[in-house]
C-alpha cells in the first residue's frame, strides 16, 4: 500500500486514537502530580437549626487567588504515588523493619488500601482468565456436536451471560446468594450449616466473585472457539482419524493447536478486561471484603458528599496503566513473534 | 367516557390551581434539584406550583444528587439554581463556594420563617432549613414485652435486650444496622461523639482519634454487630427497612425518615407496624448524649445562577416550605416549619434533638475524616486486625486524603 493511501486510510482512527486515548492519558498523568493548593480556613460561628457553634471555613477569597495563579494546584511531583493510599513506599519501609516475619509483613502489606485492591484484582485476573478459556473451549467442543436443530437456541442461551449487563447480573446472583436466596439457602442445607453467608467471610465473597466472574466472561470465550471450530480444515482431521487418533488425539493435536492463536486472542482480552474488575464489586456490595484499583478509583469519586480526589484518582489510573501494559507484555511479545514471520514473507 | 371527563376536569383544576398559586413570580427560571425521598419530593412539589405565567419551574430529585452536586452547580449558569442540601452537602457546596448569602433575599422576600431555620455561617444566611433527620432507636414493642425487657435507653440495655431476645429464641438476629460503606462511617461518628470523642486536635486539621473513646466506639459497634447478620457489611437503609418490614429485627438505630414508611401500612403487616415504635437514640458508656449526629435538610440557591432567577428561585422554595405544605405531608418528615404539627413517627428525632445529640460536624475537612473511618474500621470488625491499628490505619487514610484536598 503506497504511505499515502495508508495515510489517508489511517487518518480518522488515528485521530479519534489521540483525542479519547492520549490526550487523557496525558491529561491525567499531569493531574497525577498535583494536589489542591492549601486551604486558608477561617474560624466563623455556624447557627443551625440546633444552636450555634464555632467552625472552620475555607477563606474563599484567599484560596480562590491561589488558584488564579497556578489553576493546576499545588506541586506534588510522585507525592501522590508514594503516599499511604497508593504505593506507600514509607509505610512499606516501616512494616519491613518492625514485622516479626514475611508472614507479619505481608498482612501489614495487604493492609494498605492500594496493596488490598491489587491482590484482589491479580487474583481475579488469574484465576478468572484461564477458567475462562477453559470452560468456554469445553462449552464450544460440546455445542459443536449438538444436533443442528438444538444449536441456535443453545448457543443464545449460552450467550445470555454476557449480553446481561454486568451490574444487574452481579446484582441477581447478589440477591440469589442472600442467606434467603435460592442459592444461598441451598448451600445451607448442602453443607448442613444454618450459618453459612457467603457475603459474611472474606475468602467466599472472592470465591464468589470469581465464579460471577466466570459465569459472565465465558460465553465470550465460548462463541471465539466456537467461530474457530468451524474453520477447522477437515482433511487434516480426517487424515488424523485415518492414522488412528481418537477423539481426545483429534482434539489435542488438531484442534488445540489450530485455536492456539484465538486462545491468544482471548486471554489478551481477558487479560484487559478481568484487570479493570468494578462492577460485580459494586453489584454485590462487597467492598468490605474485596476492592480492585477501579473500585478505588471509583471512591476517589464517590465517597463523601462530592469530596474528590482527582489527584488520588489519577494516580491510581496510571499504576492501572502501568499493571495492565506489565501483564500484557508477554502476551503480546508472543503475538509479535508468531507473527514476524509471517510479515517477513509478505 | 365519564373517567375520561373527571380526568381533564381534574388536570384543568391542577392547571388552574397552579396558576393561581400567588407565589409573585412572573420571570425567571426555577430549576431545583436534590436527594430523591418522599419528604424532598413534597417540597418540590409545591415549589413547583408556581411554574406559570413567565416563570418556569423543573424539578430534578436524584438518590445520587450528592454525587453530581458540585458539578452541576460549578456550571455557569448552574445546572440548579436551588440544590437541596443537608450539613454535609452544605459544607461541600461552601468550601468551593458555590451557593450565595441569602440575606437580601430573606430581608425582602421572606416571611413567616422561624429563627432556627436560618442556617448562618459567619452572620451570612447560607440555607433555610425546613426539616430535621437523625438516626434514632426504632423498637419492637411486642418482641420486647416477650423478652421481658423494657425498651433500651443506653447501648449497654440494647445489648442485654437483644441478648434476651435472642435467649429466648425469639430471633435469630434482633439487632440490625446500616454498617455499608458511608453509613459505617457515619455509625461510628454517632457512637464516638455518643463516648464524647473529639476528632481533631482542637483549632487543627490534625486527626484525633486513635484515643481510648476511639476503642471504647470500636468494641461497642463489635459487640452489636454479634447479634446481627452475619451479611452486616453489606447492610444500607434500605436493606435494614427491609429486614424491618419483613419482622426479622427488633432493635434499629435507623433514619427519623425512615419512620414513615416503616408505619405507612404498606410493605408489612399491620402486627409489626402497629408494635414498632420510636425512641430517642440510645446514649453509651454513661454518657448523657444520644450517640447519633442531627441533620438538618433545607434549600440553598447557586451562585452561578442570575439575580432574576435567583429572586424566583427563593420565591418557589418559600412557596414549597409553607405551612400547608408541612400539614399535608405531616407523616413524611419532622418539618421545622412554623406550624408544623408534630408527626407520631417523628418523636425519636426530637427526642434525640432534646437529648442533646450533636449535629453532623460542619467543618470543611470532615468528608475525608468520614471517609477513612468508613473505610479502615472494616478490618476491626471482620476480626481481622486491633481496634488499635484499625484507628491508626483511620488516621493515616485520613492524613493521606486531607493532604491531598490541602487541609494539612
Amino acid at each position: 500500500m503506497p504511505h499515502y493511501t495508508f495515510l489517508k486510510f489511517i487518518w480518522p482512527s488515528a485521530l479519534a486514537m489521540l483525542i479519547f486515548i492520549a490526550l487523557p492519558i496525558v491529561s491525567i498523568s499531569i493531574q497525577s502530580l498535583f494536589i489542591e493548593h492549601e486551604k486558608i480556613l477561617v474560624t466563623v460561628e455556624n447557627c443551625t437549626p440546633f444552636g450555634c457553634e464555632e467552625i472552620t471555613k475555607v477563606d474563599l477569597e484567599a484560596t480562590e487567588a491561589q488558584e488564579a495563579e497556578n489553576p493546576l494546584g499545588k506541586y506534588n511531583g510522585f507525592g501522590t504515588y508514594t503516599n499511604r493510599n497508593h504505593l506507600a513506599f514509607s509505610e512499606l519501609k516501616q512494616a519491613w523493619s518492625e514485622s516479626g516475619g514475611l508472614n507479619d509483613f505481608l498482612t501489614e502489606v495487604f493492609n494498605l488500601p492500594f496493596y488490598k485492591a491489587l491482590s484482589f484484582t491479580l487474583a481475579y485476573t488469574f484465576i478468572v482468565t484461564p477458567l475462562v478459556i477453559i470452560i468456554g473451549f469445553f462449552i464450544a467442543l460440546a455445542v459443536n456436536r449438538l444436533p443442528s436443530f438444538f444449536k441456535g437456541p443453545t448457543i443464545f442461551i449460552c450467550l445470555l451471560p454476557m449480553i446481561i449487563t454486568p451490574l444487574i447480573g452481579s446484582l441477581v446472583l447478589f440477591w440469589m446468594i442472600d442467606a434467603e436466596g435460592i442459592i444461598g439457602s441451598l448451600l445451607q442445607i448442602i453443607f448442613n450449616d444454618p450459618n453459612l453467608s457467603l457475603k459474611a467471610s472474606p475468602t467466599l465473597t472472592w470465591v464468589m466473585l470469581f465464579v460471577y466472574g466466570v459465569w459472565h466472561h465465558a460465553p465470550f470465550a465460548f462463541i471465539v472457539f466456537y467461530a474457530g471450530l468451524q474453520t477447522i480444515p477437515r482433511d487434516t482431521l480426517e487424515s488424523a482419524m485415518i492414522d488412528g487418533a481418537n477423539k481426545w488425539e483429534q482434539t489435542r493435536y488438531v484442534i488445540i493447536p489450530h485455536l492456539m492463536p484465538l486462545a491468544v486472542f482471548i486471554s489478551l482480552i481477558q487479560l484487559m478486561d478481568n484487570f479493570r474488575v468494578f462492577e460485580p464489586i459494586v453489584g454485590f456490595n462487597a467492598q468490605a471484603s474485596a476492592t480492585s484499583l477501579s473500585w478505588l478509583i471509583y471512591n476517589d469519586f464517590r465517597s463523601g458528599d462530592g469530596d474528590m480526589l482527582f489527584g488520588s484518582a489519577a494516580a491510581t489510573s496510571i499504576l492501572t496503566i502501568i499493571g495492565i501494559s506489565v501483564l500484557m507484555t508477554p502476551v503480546i511479545v508472543r503475538t509479535w513473534k508468531a507473527n514476524k514471520p509471517v510479515i517477513g514473507a509478505r | 367516557m365519564f373517567f375520561r371527563t373527571i380526568i381533564i376536569a381534574g388536570a384543568i383544576g391542577l392547571l388552574s390551581t397552579a396558576s393561581h398559586a400567588g407565589c409573585g413570580i412572573d420571570s425567571g427560571s426555577v430549576r431545583i434539584g436534590g436527594n430523591d425521598f418522599p419528604a424532598y419530593q413534597a417540597v418540590a412539589e409545591a415549589a413547583s406550583q408556581c411554574a406559570g405565567g413567565g416563570a418556569t419551574v423543573s424539578v430534578d430529585l436524584n438518590k445520587d444528587h450528592k454525587d453530581r452536586q458540585v458539578a452541576s452547580l460549578t456550571a455557569n449558569p448552574a445546572e440548579f439554581t436551588s440544590s437541596l442540601a443537608n450539613n454535609s452537602a452544605l459544607r461541600v457546596l461552601m468550601n468551593d463556594g458555590l451557593v450565595r448569602p441569602l440575606n437580601n433575599l430573606v430581608a425582602k422576600h421572606a416571611s413567616g420563617l422561624q429563627d432556627m431555620q436560618f442556617v448562618t455561617v459567619d452572620g451570612e444566611v447560607m440555607a433555610i432549613a425546613y426539616m430535621a433527620n437523625a438516626q434514632h432507636l426504632f423498637y419492637r414493642s411486642d418482641i420486647l414485652d416477650a423478652a421481658g425487657v423494657a425498651p433500651p435507653k443506653t447501648y449497654e440495655e440494647v445489648l442485654a435486650a437483644a441478648k434476651a431476645i435472642k435467649d429466648k429464641g425469639l430471633m435469630e438476629y434482633p439487632i440490625a444496622g446500616t454498617y455499608e460503606g458511608w453509613n459505617l462511617g457515619l455509625e461510628f461518628i454517632n457512637m464516638y461523639l455518643g463516648h464524647g470523642g473529639e476528632f481533631f486536635k482542637s483549632g487543627s486539621a490534625e486527626p484525633a482519634v486513635n484515643n481510648a473513646k476511639g476503642v471504647a466506639t470500636l468494641n461497642m459497634m463489635k459487640s452489636l454487630t454479634e447479634y446481627m447478620n452475619p451479611d452486616f457489611l453489606t447492610y444500607d437503609s434500605n436493606a435494614v427497612q427491609a429486614d424491618w418490614e419483613a419482622g426479622k429485627v427488633a432493635l434499629t438505630n435507623l433514619w427519623g425518615s425512615r419512620a414513615g414508611p416503616v408505619t405507612d401500612g404498606e410493605g408489612s403487616t399491620a402486627e409489626i407496624e402497629s408494635n414498632t415504635k420510636f425512641a430517642s437514640a440510645p446514649t453509651v458508656a454513661g454518657g448523657s448524649r444520644p450517640a447519633t449526629t442531627l441533620w438538618w435538610d433545607g434549600f440553598t440557591i447557586a451562585t452561578n445562577i442570575s439575580d432574576e432567577d435567583a429572586v424566583a428561585t427563593f420565591k418557589a422554595m418559600m412557596n414549597g416550605i409553607t405551612t400547608q405544605m408541612a400539614l399535608a405531608n405531616a407523616e413524611k418528615a419532622t418539618w421545622l416549619i412554623k406550624g408544623a404539627k408534630q408527626n407520631p413517627a417523628g418523636v425519636g428525632v426530637l427526642a434525640s434533638a432534646s437529648g442533646g445529640a450533636l449535629p453532623y460536624p460542619m467543618l470543611p475537612y470532615f468528608g475525608a475524616m468520614h471517609t477513612a473511618i468508613g473505610a479502615e474500621i472494616i478490618e476491626f470488625l471482620q476480626g481481622n486486625e486491633s481496634a488499635e491499628k484499625a484507628l491508626e490505619d483511620v488516621e493515616a487514610a485520613y492524613i493521606a486524603a486531607a493532604t491531598e484536598k490541602g487541609f494539612l
